[in-house]
């Protein structure tokens, strides 16, 4: 196991989080498409296979609820799978397994039998890939209860979250934001996986007194772009990643707002239905009077994700969001 | 390999488990139960299959292998409790190995290749010894074969030659679909188009079915990998307690089984060769009555699961979340409870 702290892009991060949980767990294997000699198409396994053989990294038929259903069956003979779906858009013949059979197990069994599984899937747009390489499917799972929907933004967090979802005995959705699988930064990988908590909470990843950012994923890197052009003009912004979108701790949030009194919420996903309104609902639940201004939300458009030539509009970026905080800002 | 099926035994799992049935519907006709898919005409196939499992084989049944469950052990008091609407599972599927039954439909047949592929890593297959080797036994109906993921099953189970046995009973029917809506050719042919053996049985012989599972199971557990059986017999019920099968097909097609019946055959054949009398069949009637009297009292007695119990078993520790909208329910449901002011 490597122990030094290295500038690591996420790809290389996760596949260190992969390889030390293989190391450390005789029951962890993967499974998924192209994922042992080709190392996967993002290259996330990279070496798994020549390291660990053929047997613990698993090159699967091309069928996605095979994928998962084996999954589940693994899970019930005491392993701990973790299975790629080669991308968002690929997982729909995939939810049938997910929502009707991994999230509700345990429920089922009235507690007796977990399934262990993580389902890892390349999210997020903003890559110039074709159509359905680009989606944000986060709400279709944080909807279903009984699923844990992990989201990392930097290489660190996807290192020690990846290897707190493969030790956790709840089904985990970790959702691998594609743009920024080639971001680097720092990685500690001696600090190993984190704690178990961490699958419940945001993490504040920049501290501020006059408005609070929340988002996830990549966008947690416009956010805090956005931030640093705010304090240039003398506004501290708070940036709230929130890091697992289920279950959603929107107490971070709550207690970032009634300091700031004001909430901009960003997710590459689109609007209706999304997971900005779970948590504005919320946030004006618990800290309505505190609020100076309403919620704002800079999401995808309810459209479906359009041609590649049109993304960077289309997406919420920086502009836009600094938009919505100079909207909050002046209520 | 010969068949080691005891004849006497599998006539009287098939009596008990019929009674099972026959009781479950009139449960249900009391109110005491929501809905009851019946298994009347198929204990030939279920007891067929389940009387070749060893203890440590797996089984992944449907939402109709009574029977099976009642070869394997499980309580069935515990199989009422997912139709009287007191649990969504009822009973242990780690204990036994018999899995908590399936709704979706093909759903189990991809967790049974999974399973495999678990036994096949820990070394439970093909070491000859009888105490070790595994095989997963998992049921569908005919209306499962044209599933998606069943055919995913099939091509997964074939590729890693794995030690599962899939048992189709046709029964005729899906709901009101008839075979000929999920397949030209018989269930059995279909395994040959994905490399692995397909065997066509009697369903309503209850040896044969034995000796086909025994043989395929005996097969996978030594590393032979996968058989689909093709069980051919008829679901002399409705689908389940409401479904009206006179709109879809005809009483004397029900009555033309009824003559084939897999219970009535079996007796008459042993009592035609002396290997039963009135007396064996006068002590399992009194069994009967045992059972019956058990699965009524049992029946009304299936705890009432608490409000609390679905927040309990989502996820393996509680969110804050959670823990707030559990508390805003029991209030609620306490405050229902005290009755008006
Ligand atoms: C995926 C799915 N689609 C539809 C249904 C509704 N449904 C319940 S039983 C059934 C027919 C199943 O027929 P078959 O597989 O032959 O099993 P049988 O009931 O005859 O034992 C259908 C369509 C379901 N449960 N699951």
């Amino acid at each position: 196991m490597s122990t030094e702290t290295k500038n690591q892009a996420m790809a290389h991060a996760l596949n260190q989080a992969l390889r030390d949980e293989l190391d450390t767990d005789p029951k962890v294997l993967l499974v998924g498409e192209d994922i042992g000699e080709l190392g996967g198409v993002f290259r996330v396994t990279d070496g798994l296979a020549k390291d660990f053989g053929g047997t613990r990294v698993v090159t699967s038929p091309l069928g996605e609820a095979g994928i998962v259903g084996s999954a589940i069956g693994l899970a019930m003979a005491g392993y701990r799978p973790v299975v790629e779906i080669q991308f968002d858009g690929f997982v729909f013949p995939a939810m049938n397994q997910i929502v009707t059979q991994l999230a509700k197990y345990r429920h089922r069994s009235e507690g007796r039998v977990s399934l262990p599984v993580v389902v890892r899937i390349p999210v997020g747009g903003g890559i110039g890939a074709i159509e359905h390489h680009s989606e944000s499917p986060e709400a279709y799972f944080a909807h279903t209860p009984g699923l844990r929907v992990v989201c990392p933004s930097t290489p660190q967090e996807a290192y020690a979250l990846m290897r707190a979802a493969i030790r956790c005995e709840d089904p985990v959705i970790f959702l691998e934001p594609k743009k920024a699988y080639w971001s680097k930064g720092p990685v500690d990988h001696a600090a190993g996986a984190a704690p178990r908590e961490a699958l419940d909470r945001a993490r504040v990843a920049r501290e501020g007194d006059a408005l609070t950012i929340a988002t996830y994923g990549a966008l947690t890197a416009t956010a805090l772009k956005a931030a640093d052009e705010l304090a240039a003009e003398g506004t501290e912004v708070e940036v709230i990643d929130l890091r697992t979108i289920a279950p959603l701790d929107h107490e971070t949030v709550v207690a970032s707002v009634r300091r700031t009194g004001r909430l901009v919420i960003a997710h590459e996903a689109s609007q209706s239905g999304g997971i900005g309104g779970e948590l504005a609902a919320r946030v004006q639940r618990d800290a309505f009077f505190e609020l100076e201004a309403p919620v704002l939300r800079v999401t995808g458009y309810d459209t479906p994700y359009p041609a590649s030539r049109l993304e960077e509009e289309w997406l919420p970026g920086l502009d836009r969001l600094l938009d919505a905080c100079d909207a909050s800002l002046a209520y | 390999m010969e068949p080691t099926l005891d004849l006497r035994a599998a006539l009287r799992d098939m009596i008990l488990a019929r009674r099972v049935d026959t009781e479950a519907i009139a449960l249900q006709r009391q109110g005491e139960l929501g809905l009851w898919p019946s298994m009347l005409g198929q204990e030939g196939a279920q007891v067929g299959a389940g009387s070749a499992l060893r203890p440590r084989d797996v089984v992944f049944p449907t939402y109709r292998e009574h029977a099976v469950a009642w070869c394997f052990g499980v309580d069935p008091v515990q199989l009422l409790g997912l139709f009287r609407g007191t649990t969504m599972g009822g009973w242990d599927p780690a204990e036994r190995g018999f899995q908590l039954y399936t709704l979706v439909i093909g759903a189990q047949t991809l967790h049974a290749v999974g399973y495999a592929m678990g036994i096949v890593r820990d070394g439970d297959v093909g070491t000859g010894d009888p105490d070790r080797d595994r095989a997963v036994l998992v049921f569908l109906g005919d209306g499962a074969l044209s599933e998606g993921e069943t055919n995913e099953a099939f091509v997964w189970a074939a590729a890693q030659n794995l030690p599962v046995v899939f048992f189709c009973q046709n029964n005729q029917w899906a709901i009101s679909a008839p075979f000929s809506v999920q397949s030209r050719v018989p269930a059995a042919q279909r395994a040959s188009g994905f490399g692995f053996p397909g065997v066509q049985v009697d369903g309503n012989d209850v040896a044969a079915c034995h000796a086909a599972t025994e043989q395929a199971l005996a097969q996978a557990r030594a590393g032979g990998g996968p058989t689909l059986i093709e069980a051919v017999t008829y679901r002399r019920n409705p689908h389940t307690t409401s479904d009206d099968d006179l709109r879809y097909r005809d009483a004397a097609e029900n009555d033309h089984w009824r003559d084939l019946d897999p219970v009535d055959r079996l007796r008459t054949t042993l009592l035609e060769s002396g290997a039963i009398d009135d007396a064996f069949l006068a002590a399992v009637a009194a069994e009967e009555q045992e059972l019956a009297e058990r699965l009524r009292t049992g029946c009304r007695a299936l705890p009432v699961p608490s409000h609390d119990d679905p927040f309990l078993h989502t996820l393996h520790t509680m969110t804050p979340e959670l823990a707030r909208q559990r508390d805003e329910h029991l209030a609620f449901v306490a405050a229902g409870e005290e009755g008006p002011a």
